[in-house]
């Protein structure tokens, strides 16, 4: 089921991510997705995240669907050309997966393959309008596809807390042009620095679903203001974590914190997506103090 | 070996409807250029009313030389709304790097031959795509500053200006976005969405 349909309707829409194995064997992602993740709007399904070769997200996505979650199928321009990607979005299609998150993705040199060419014949944007085209029923060569065209819920990504936010905004105006109807936010740690962000998104138009990684310990937070783009986490929420080792290795700290990010921003989007990052069985909790589910 | 082919008039045209000064790189040997349509290009713009200078020169991507030329015309560089100029896009770059923040624009598409590249020492880069995309990048060629050659915008992963490849090496869409509001060009950002044609590319056609 399209997502766009339940922002319409407005709906407080609810996505959780998951990062298929390196390796085929995907019994316990379903499972721990199956319980987990069962009362949720949506399943990410994340597509060789931080260039790290792992099992397909569109194959991944299909055997969620299968087990009765409704996946939204992840990719990025990394590790195919223009060719490979729409006809990915056509065996999508085939396979009734109709969510789809457009990214240009991390470089090769981030991941564990170094050596592998970058491809970025497409980026976010060029991806969006190649699906807009498909829906159209024409490919990006300008040649018509045989029978009734496809049709997606086309996301796309936005990096609200950046330090380069003027440069984010503009990309994201031009991902709405071309196409994207909803956005999912890198993780928020600052709601002052979301809700400044949401008042000036707000022209767009279109649904936001704010980003939450539940943080686990000091080292993990440490380590993403050191390197990855666009998280801050302040100070006195490292000393929050700090504060009760226990507690903070039990989970609830983590819950406690994303729980509140959540009900701060919840006025100014229109939905939340949570990267678990392993700790998908917190992602109930985390929702029910939040006050949604 | 390279070659430059002039854009077509409407795309020139477009870039700016007030008074032009023009740079002619007449360059390397390495470089072909279209002197005749160039010529003939000019020759309307003058007749229009609408050039304040031009000069010929070589080797505009070596910034000296180019500083001195360039001062020479100083006066006619101010009256003008923005510089044209018909180089590959190395030279394009210089030019637009030394007259900050003067609008510069190119009138050329760069495209590879088989053959010697000229051995300039450079500061800026082309990749002769074939399809120069400076004026949408307020004159910074995106193919070799951006790590990821991306022509839509940055990506997410900039942090603290620089790009997530090399902490060592400013972002280029960065740069672009800052040049672009220097200029008050930000509105090319709403430009069509941009793809990249490889079909442009000799070298792997051949
Ligand atoms: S966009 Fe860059 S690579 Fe392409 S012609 Fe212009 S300067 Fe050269
Ligand atoms: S961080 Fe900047 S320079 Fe690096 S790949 Fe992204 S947009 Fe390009």
């Amino acid at each position: 089921m399209k997502i766009t349909e339940l922002f319409s309707r407005g709906e407080f829409v609810v996505s959780a991510e998951v990062g298929p194995p390196k390796g085929f064997h995907i019994e316990g992602l379903i499972e721990e997705a199956k319980e987990y993740l069962s009362g949720i709007t949506a399943v990410n399904v994340t597509d060789n995240q931080s260039s790290v070769m792992r099992l397909g997200s569109l194959a991944t996505c299909k055997a969620l669907k299968d087990a009765g979650l409704n996946p939204i199928f992840q990719m990025t321009c990394r590790d195919r050309n223009r060719i490979a990607l729409e006809s990915d979005l056509l065996s999508a299609a085939m396979f009734g997966i109709d969510n789809i998150l457009c990214l240009t993705g991390d470089h090769t040199k981030l991941g564990d393959h170094p050596g592998a060419k970058p491809v970025f014949d497409l980026d976010s944007v060029s991806l969006l309008y190649a699906v807009k085209q498909l829906e159209a029923g024409v490919d990006l060569g300008g040649n018509e596809l045989v029978g009734e065209p496809p049709k997606f819920a086309k996301g796309a990504v936005v990096s609200p807390c950046s330090d380069s936010l003027d440069a984010q905004l503009a990309k994201m105006e031009r991902k709405v042009l071309a196409g994207a109807e909803y956005f999912q936010t890198q993780a928020v740690f600052e709601p002052e620095k979301f809700i400044s962000f949401m008042e000036k998104a707000k022209q767009f138009g279109v649904p936001v679903q704010l980003g939450i990684i539940i943080p686990k310990n000091v080292g993990m937070v440490r380590y993403m203001n050191a390197n990855v783009a666009g998280i801050h986490v302040p100070d006195d929420m490292i000393e929050e974590l700090k504060a009760d080792k226990e507690k903070t290795k039990a989970g609830i700290t983590g819950v406690e914190i994303a729980a509140r990010i959540i009900k701060e921003c919840r006025p100014y989007c229109q939905g939340v997506h949570i990267m678990a990052l392993g700790w998908e069985s917190k992602v109930p909790a985390v929702l029910k103090q939040a006050g949604i589910c | 070996m390279l070659i430059t082919q002039l854009k077509s008039k409407e795309t020139i045209e477009a870039l700016t409807p007030g008074k032009v000064f023009i740079i002619n790189c007449h360059g390397c040997k390495e470089v072909r250029f279209p002197e005749e349509e160039a010529k003939a290009l000019q020759k309307e713009l003058q007749d229009a009313g609408r050039v304040t200078g031009i000069f010929t020169t070589d080797y505009i991507c070596n910034p000296d030389n180019l500083k001195l030329r360039l001062s020479y015309h100083e006066s006619e560089i101010a009256a003008a709304d923005a510089v044209l100029v018909f180089s590959c896009g190395v030279g394009v770059q210089t030019v637009s790097e030394l007259l900050e923040p003067k609008k510069v624009y190119a009138a050329c598409d760069t495209f590879p031959l088989p053959g010697f590249q000229g051995v300039t020492p450079l500061q800026v880069d082309c990749a002769q795509c074939g399809e120069c995309f400076l004026n949408i990048t307020g004159g910074i060629c995106p193919l070799t500053a951006c790590s990821k050659s991306l022509v839509n915008g940055q990506c997410g992963g900039s942090k603290d200006g620089k790009c997530e490849v090399d902490p060592n090496m400013e972002c280029g869409w960065e740069r672009i976005y800052r040049r672009l509001k220097q200029v008050g060009r930000l509105d090319v950002l709403k430009c069509p969405v941009q793809l990249r044609n490889y079909a442009n590319d000799v070298a792997i056609a051949e």
